[in-house]
Formats: structure tokens, C-alpha cells, sequence
């Protein structure tokens, strides 16, 4: 427990240190009245002139909830993500998300919203050329948190995570359960306000998949909505967590 | 973290795509040291051309037939005349024939020995100082001193020296062609490098725009990286093109007679050639930005 601890202290206190981030994640906080954190109204997505791979999603989620996304392989679950990381455009329908019309905002705006959001790929997304400690340190770089924060907090994190040994290890030199480690502690280092975490638990054995679990119930409990896209229906059954359940391209709730 | 060893997310590093930069800036900025030094070192001798003839002509008086005994009168006789029609003229500040000593002076390192020189008939030479503000009409001059004294002829200097300049200065802008056109081929080369680069490396900067960089984030670290290999490369021009300048400047010193003068740099030039490394880097940063802000844009 007191590992366990040091994890969501070493995220507290690096998200404390990113100025400009968490001003706005504070701010935002403390708006009694904020919007839901994502909505989706009509949203439809196709390729090229294909058919739509996603269509009619309409769902909101909102502020300090916890869902799994789940579905079968090619159900759209990834791509259902990426549009809420804001890495897909829809072709049809708005996406609000905390607040802001996605399709609307303007270029300059898009990083600052997307600091709001922390993503577990699929497939990890580590930067091969960087060290586990600087892959994990990049969302703090990028908001320019100060150095010694960063050399601070970002081990604890990886500490806490299992890779106290390999701070300094590149992508390549790690097993894939490891380097999925290193990307979900990318991806919470600064405490993000929607956490969206793709099969994250895939590549773990079921104690640091609890583990993780427990982290990001944590993170939800400190005011992070989270969404786990998972095929884990053992996950899925051992917790009450509401579903977005995707079938041919369509949402239903559970 | 300095300037020149600043951390990148970016494994630029070890690219292949930019690690040939240097080797085409540092040819690029050593011809454009050469021509601009061509240009600097052009423009010294025009100005100096331009300031030595500033002002003056020359009458040739052709000597009176005779032996050289039997000529001087005569020609003395021709001089005079064309001194007092100079006088005359309100536009001239000053006229005074040569003496047989300067002529000699001027005439041995083609004919020879003095000695024989003095028993040739020589013609006269006038040097002529015209006044700062004139209105002067050289042509109406000449035409007036050929009327009036035989064998009497005015020499513009500038009548062969405009086409020597003219030449320089065709060569000067040659020069400044060279180094524009060099300009250019260094930029679209840094500008494709960069799109080359951020095409191999799009899924670290897909992955850093999810992180929440900003444009500038990813389009700064092109920039740096462009702006080291581009001083990189400038320097190493610079250093190919120092002995070439250097060569230059030692075999001007062995030509005689004073014509061409000292071929050696001027400040100015030194500290534009100095400079190139610099701009070339700065250019490669520019141009790397502007790549990589082009590139961004049409990205998510």
C-alpha cells in the first residue's frame, strides 16, 4: 500500500510542478458546472468512400466517471478512442470535449486540450530512442515542467510501476509487459483530467493488471474521468464500472 | 543543457536524411565565400580605378619631326600652346606637362635603358586637374586642343576605362548572382531534407502532438538540428575557403606596375565572409522551420 502510495504521490507532485496545465486542470476543477467531459452527438467515421467503420455514437461522459469501452476486435474501439485524443477528425456529428467543439477549436487550442487528456496506445507508442525515464518524462517536458521536478517524481512513478531497475533502459531493451508499464505511467505522470487507455492490461500478468487497475481508480477518485478499452471481460466482470459496448460500428450502454 | 547539445525528442540525431546537410552547405558556403569575396575584392578596384582617374586627364603631344635635338623646340613650342588653351579654361584646376625625367620613368620598363630614351624624340605629356563642380564638355576640349595644336590629343581615361568597368561590374553582379542562386539551392535542399525527415519520423511527432506539444514544440527541434549541421557545414567551407583568399592576396603582391594594387580583402568583405557560416545555419534554421510548420499544419 505504501508503493502504492509513492505512485499517485510521484503523479501529484509532478502534476503540482506543471504550471500552465494544471492551472487550467484546477481552474477547470473548481468550475461546479463544467460540462460533461466528452460528448459525442451523431458522430460517424468512414474512410476514404468506404462504409462508416463507427456510426450514430451519441454518449456523454461525464466528469469523474469510469467506463470500459469494450467489443470485439474491428468493433471500432481504437478508432473510437482516437477521436476523443483528438487524433481523428469525425465525418460526421460533434464532438464536445470538455466543453469545446473539437471540430471548432482552433489549431493553437488543440495541444492545450490535448494535455488535458492522457492515452495508454494499444501499441505502447514508446519513442525507441529515448530512455523509459525520458519517455514517461515527455508530457511533463511538453508542459514545461521544471527539470528537477521531472528527475524527481518520474522515477518514483517508475518506481511504483515495477521498473525502479530500468529508469534508464530504451524501449527495445524491454519486455513488452514493461514497456507497456512505462506507457501507462507516460500517460498518468501528469495526471490527466480524461485518462482513455487502450487494452491496457493486455501484456501484464493479473497482479500489475490490478495493480494498474487500482491506479487508475485512484486517478478517478482524484476527479480523472477514465475510459479502459478492454477484451478483459474477467476485468470487466470483477468491477462495476459501467460499459460503452461496441457492436458493428454501433454504441450501446451498460 | 547548452545551446548546442540541447535534448531532442526527436532521434534526429542519427538521420540519414539530414547527416548529409553539412556536406553539401560546406561546398555551398565556400563558393559563395569565394564569389562574394570575388565581388568585394571587384568593387575595391573599381572604386579605386574610379577615384584614381576622378578629375584628371591626360594631352598627349606627339613629338615635332626631328631628331630628338630638333624636335624639342617645336614640341616645347606645342606644349605651351596647349598649356595656355587649358588656362583658358575656367573648368581646369591645373595643367603641367610632364619633365623628360617622368616620361623616361614612365616609358622603361617597356623600351629599356634610359640612355637610349633620350636620343628618341618623345612625345609630351600633360596632366590635367579638372575642378570639383565643372561643366566641363571633354568632347568640345579635345575637339578645341586638336584644332589648335597639331599632333595634340586629349585622353579621357574614362573612354577605356568605362569598359573595364563595366566588365567588373557585370562581374560583380555575377558574383552576387552566384551567391543568391547558392542561397536558394541550400534552402530547397534543407527544405526537402526536412520533409523527408518528418515524413520517416511521423509517428513520434503523431505521438508528441497526442502528448500536447504544440507545432512549435516539434517544428523548434527541426530547427535547432538544421541550424547545427547547417554551422557545421559553414564552417567547414569557411575553412576550405581561407588559404584559397589567402592564395589570392600573396599573388596580387607579385604583380607589378601597381595596375590591379592590393587584391587583398577588405574589412567589410573579411567580416561578410566571416559571417557566411552563420548565415548559412540561420538559413538552414528558417527554412527547416518553415518546413516543419508547412508539414504540421496538414497534420491533425
Amino acid at each position: 500500500m505504501t508503493q502504492h502510495k509513492r505512485g499517485l504521490d510521484a503523479i501529484i507532485g509532478a502534476c503540482n510542478s506543471s504550471d500552465g496545465l494544471h492551472k487550467d486542470n484546477s481552474l477547470a476543477r473548481q468550475q461546479a458546472d463544467r460540462p460533461n467531459v466528452v460528448q459525442f452527438d451523431g458522430v460517424g467515421v468512414r474512410y476514404g468512400h468506404g462504409p462508416e467503420i463507427i456510426q450514430d455514437i451519441d454518449f456523454a461522459l461525464p466528469a469523474g466517471s469510469f467506463h470500459f469501452l469494450t467489443g470485439s476486435s474491428g468493433a471500432g474501439k481504437s478508432s473510437l478512442l482516437r477521436l476523443m485524443y483528438l487524433a481523428q477528425k469525425p465525418s460526421r456529428g460533434r464532438i464536445m470535449l470538455f466543453g469545446v467543439d473539437a471540430a471548432a477549436a482552433k489549431r493553437y487550442q488543440l495541444p492545450a486540450l490535448r494535455r488535458r487528456v492522457g492515452v495508454v496506445f494499444q501499441d505502447f507508442r514508446l519513442l525507441d530512442h529515448l530512455s523509459a525515464m525520458d519517455n514517461v518524462a515527455l508530457p511533463l517536458r511538453v508542459a514545461g515542467a521544471p527539470e528537477q521536478d521531472i528527475q524527481k517524481f518520474v522515477p518514483d512513478l517508475l518506481a511504483w510501476v515495477g521498473l525502479a531497475d530500468h529508469v534508464d533502459a530504451k524501449p527495445p531493451t524491454l519486455s513488452g509487459g514493461q514497456q507497456q508499464r512505462v506507457a501507462i505511467a507516460r500517460a498518468v505522470i501528469s495526471r490527466p483530467e480524461l485518462l482513455l487507455a487502450d487494452e491496457p492490461t493486455g501484456n501484464v500478468d493479473d497482479q500489475i493488471a490490478m495493480r494498474l487497475i487500482y491506479l487508475f481508480e485512484e486517478l478517478n477518485k482524484l476527479g480523472t474521468t477514465v475510459v479502459v478499452a478492454t477484451h478483459n471481460a474477467n476485468l470487466v466482470g470483477r468491477l462495476s464500472y459501467p460499459q460503452l459496448r461496441l457492436q458493428d460500428g454501433r454504441l450501446s450502454h451498460g | 543543457m547548452g545551446f548546442f547539445n540541447r535534448r531532442s525528442d526527436l532521434p534526429l540525431t542519427g538521420d540519414a536524411t539530414s547527416r548529409f546537410l553539412p556536406w553539401i552547405v560546406a561546398p555551398m558556403v565556400f563558393l559563395s565565400a569565394i564569389a562574394l569575396a570575388s565581388a568585394f575584392i571587384l568593387n575595391g578596384l573599381i572604386g579605386r580605378w574610379d577615384r584614381d582617374i576622378a578629375g584628371t586627364l591626360t594631352v598627349e603631344v606627339a613629338a615635332a619631326p626631328g631628331d630628338a635635338d630638333q624636335s624639342a623646340s617645336p614640341t616645347r613650342a606645342r606644349v605651351d600652346r596647349v598649356l595656355q588653351l587649358l588656362q583658358n579654361d575656367p573648368n581646369i584646376k591645373e595643367a603641367h606637362a610632364l619633365s623628360q625625367e617622368q616620361l623616361i620613368a614612365l616609358l622603361a620598363p617597356w623600351l629599356g635603358s634610359s640612355d637610349v630614351l633620350k636620343d628618341l624624340p618623345l612625345p609630351a605629356l600633360i596632366d590635367v586637374t579638372v575642378k570639383q563642380d565643372n561643366d566641363l564638355d571633354i568632347d568640345a576640349l579635345a575637339a578645341k586642343i586638336s584644332r589648335n595644336v597639331p599632333g595634340a590629343s586629349l585622353d579621357d581615361h574614362r573612354r577605356w576605362l568605362s569598359r573595364l568597368i563595366g566588365l567588373s561590374r557585370s562581374i560583380e553582379w555575377l558574383a552576387i548572382g552566384i551567391v543568391t542562386l547558392i542561397g536558394l539551392v541550400t534552402t530547397m535542399t534543407v527544405y526537402y531534407a526536412t520533409r523527408t525527415g518528418m515524413a520517416i519520423h511521423r509517428e513520434v511527432i503523431e505521438v508528441l502532438h497526442v502528448i500536447g506539444a504544440p507545432d512549435g514544440y516539434i517544428a523548434e527541434q527541426f530547427a535547432h538540428r538544421a541550424f547545427i549541421l547547417g554551422l557545421r557545414g559553414g564552417l567547414l567551407g569557411l575553412a576550405m575557403t581561407l588559404p584559397i583568399l589567402a592564395a589570392i592576396a600573396f599573388s596580387t603582391h607579385k604583380i607589378e606596375g601597381g595596375f590591379l594594387g592590393d587584391l587583398s580583402l577588405p574589412l567589410l568583405g573579411m567580416l561578410s565572409v566571416a559571417l557566411l557560416p552563420g548565415v548559412a545555419a540561420a538559413l538552414a534554421m528558417l527554412t527547416a522551420r518553415a518546413a516543419a510548420y508547412g508539414v504540421l499544419a496538414r497534420m491533425l
